[in-house]
């Protein structure tokens, strides 16, 4: 880290993120409905986006402080390990494929907006609903809280955040001014807030990629030499662990966890309520299957992306916390001007997933416990208050994480975040094909789960944290190292499965299903279809 | 249009809903098998193989997934209109 502030860097990085604010602002007049005070108008932007702003939006949640900041983390800190984000995102395709349509169609066939609509309306269980909301709302706030982790990665690196030795406050007040704009913008405009911005995000992404992948490859003297220093900085012994620090290639031993981290990630990102709110915003049903084609251009991002890890380890990067590795590389090696551009790309990239995150969680709350639980006869514009106020809370959830979690293998906060989101899974894509599931078992597969991966979760170490240290731990009857969301995910479908047989046998009362089989395959402009909901609540079915 | 389910048209098992699945099932296999491409050599412009080849299956995913596309579209105008 060179002394000081890197005030080049830092007017280039200030300037970038007015001229987002300003964009925020603006958002509110953009494409507005009549109704700007329904929830659907909040937080869905209407439900009327195309195939280009639904892509730039679901691109926008898929590819955040993960992909510039933890991930290269991941490999730095430990080589071919942490590239298990590429299979990761390969797979997501084939899964948005099959079964994303069907929840299309029963979504705006019934004018549901979160994951717990649909399942509160397919199992007739408010208790089932309530536990779908409850994990969406707890797995978002690790994932905000790594974006979060990222800005402060970058202020870090600008020299704004201050040493170890100033007080915290001083530390973090970077973080904070960036939060307050954050959530105040989201606050006034909504979904259309992250939605323009994700425009310039991408733009200055594309830039920053272009440039570092050309540029400092050759500058390190190509890809040869990269992966030979890389190779014998991995053959180098940790202290703390008494094992080398990592491998170019997984070993023998690591191959399950590999594959298990990619599969259970790939299986856990579309639960994510905001992974959802994106979804549904779009147009039709055609417009999601017609984006599974383009979305991968963004995994080969994250892959050249992942690549940068290796080269902060060649081009002599040495830092204590990981996440520092990629922001310091490009000040080593970017003019401070163009520095400040890929900090700005990374803080934009951080910023408009946190804002889709915040404000799908918040949608959730409304929805499925407040109106649910707490206010029946809610109106529009107190849901729509609610949902405000609640995206705040989620924020200050996630910054609570992040000043009080070990922050050097950030990655851990989106794989704890995945332990959780898994296990909703087989109510919602399970709903989606089939009844045959009895909703008790659902919901005792559900307990399961969440208790076994919390528990495990919980006992993981790691040199530098007692607890909550890993996502990996032994596979319980295989003896292999593998992730823990998946494990627990395998457990709740086992104890869902035979608890269905069990209910069915007995008898057990069955929930009403509002659904009917043709509304998972329709698609706009059919009957009864609602492309634009209606202003009012959205939800008349219930 | 569409208002009957699609599924219980004509056979549900087709040769061209058996190829959707295999291009929608081909990169799990592939990307899950590890063992497969856990290794450094061939390289690629100095890339070891590990990371090139499954950088590689991004591209070669995209293109299953198109295919499948495709094929879906066709699989369901054939049955709009064979029924009418």
């Amino acid at each position: 880290m060179k002394d000081g502030v890197n005030g080049v860097a830092l007017a280039v990085f200030i300037f970038f993120f007015l001229l987002v604010t300003v964009m925020g602002f603006l958002a509110a007049r953009w494409r507005r409905a009549e109704n700007e005070h329904s929830l659907d108008e909040w937080g869905l932007g209407g439900r009327s986006f195309g195939t280009w702003i639904t892509w730039f939006l679901l691109g926008g949640d898929l590819y955040t402080a993960y992909t510039f900041v933890a991930v290269p983390a991941a490999i730095y800190a430990a080589g071919a390990a942490g590239f298990f984000a590429v299979p990761y995102t390969i797979l997501i395709y084939p899964l948005i494929f099959t079964f994303l349509p069907r929840l299309w169609s029963v979504s705006h066939k019934h004018g549901y907006v979160t994951t717990s609509d649909f399942v509160r309306g397919r199992f007739g269980s408010k208790g089932l609903s309530l536990a779908v909301a409850l994990t969406g709302i707890l797995a978002t706030m690790p994932y905000i809280a790594l974006q979060l982790v990222g800005i402060q990665a970058v202020l870090d690196v600008m020299g704004v955040g201050g040493g170890e030795d100033t007080n915290w406050f001083i530390k973090d007040l970077p973080l904070l001014i960036a939060f307050g704009v954050l959530a105040a913008y989201t606050y006034s405009s909504g979904l259309r807030a992250p939605a323009l911005i994700a425009f310039v995000k991408d733009t200055l992404i594309y830039i920053v990629i272009a440039v570092a992948i050309i540029y400092i490859p050759i500058k390190l003297g190509g890809f040869d030499e990269i992966f030979a220093k890389a190779g014998e900085a991995y053959g180098q012994t940790n202290p703390a662990t008494g094992a080398p620090r990592g491998a170019l290639v997984p070993p023998e031993a690591g191959q399950w966890t590999y594959a298990t981290l990619a599969l259970g990630s790939a299986l856990a990102l579309f639960m994510y309520p905001h992974s959802i709110t994106a979804t549904l915003s779009s147009k039709s049903r055609e417009v999601i299957r017609r984006n599974t084609t383009i979305l991968p251009l963004y995994s080969l991002m994250l892959g050249l992306l992942a690549l940068l890890g290796f080269m902060a380890i060649a081009a002599g990067i040495k830092v204590q916390n990981g996440q520092l590795a990629i922001p310091q590389l490009f000040e080593t090696m970017f003019p401070d001007w163009f520095a400040g551009v890929a900090f700005a790309a990374i803080g934009i990239g951080a910023l408009v997933p946190a804002a889709i995150m915040s404000i799908a969680a918040a949608n959730l709350f409304t929805r499925n416990i407040y109106k649910d639980f707490i206010k029946p006869d809610a109106t529009p514009a107190q849901e729509t208050k609610v949902s405000k106020l609640v995206s705040l809370l989620v924020k200050v959830g996630a910054l609570a994480f992040v000043l009080t979690m070990d922050k050097t293998v950030a990655i851990n906060f989106q794989l704890l975040g995945g332990i959780w989101i898994l296990q909703t899974f087989p109510a919602l894509v399970g709903g989606l094909f089939t009844r045959w599931f009895h909703r008790w078992a659902l919901l005792a597969g559900w307990a399961v789960g969440m208790i076994y991966g919390t528990v495990a979760a919980y006992g993981v170490a790691s040199p530098t944290q007692k607890h909550f240290g890993g996502s990996s731990k032994e596979i319980p009857g295989i003896g292999e190292i593998g992730y823990i969301g998946l494990t627990a995910f395998v457990l709740n479908v086992v104890v869902t499965v035979v608890l269905t047989f069990v209910l069915r046998a007995l008898k057990a009362p069955d929930g009403i299903d509002e659904t009917k089989p043709e509304d998972y395959t329709a698609d706009a402009g059919d009957p009864g279809v609602q492309v634009e909901l209606p202003p009012a609540t959205a939800g008349t079915s219930h | 249009m569409s208002q009957a389910p699609e599924e219980s048209r004509g056979p549900v098992v087709t040769p061209v809903r058996v190829v959707i699945a295999l291009c929608l099932i081909a990169p799990f296999v592939a990307m899950l098998w590890v063992g497969s491409y856990a290794k450094t050599d061939p390289a690629f412009i100095g890339i070891p193989f590990f990371y090139w080849y499954q950088m590689a299956w991004v591209l070669i995913s995209t293109a299953l997934t198109m295919v499948a596309y495709k094929l879906w579209q066709r699989d369901q105008r054939a049955r709009r209109g064979g029924t009418r």
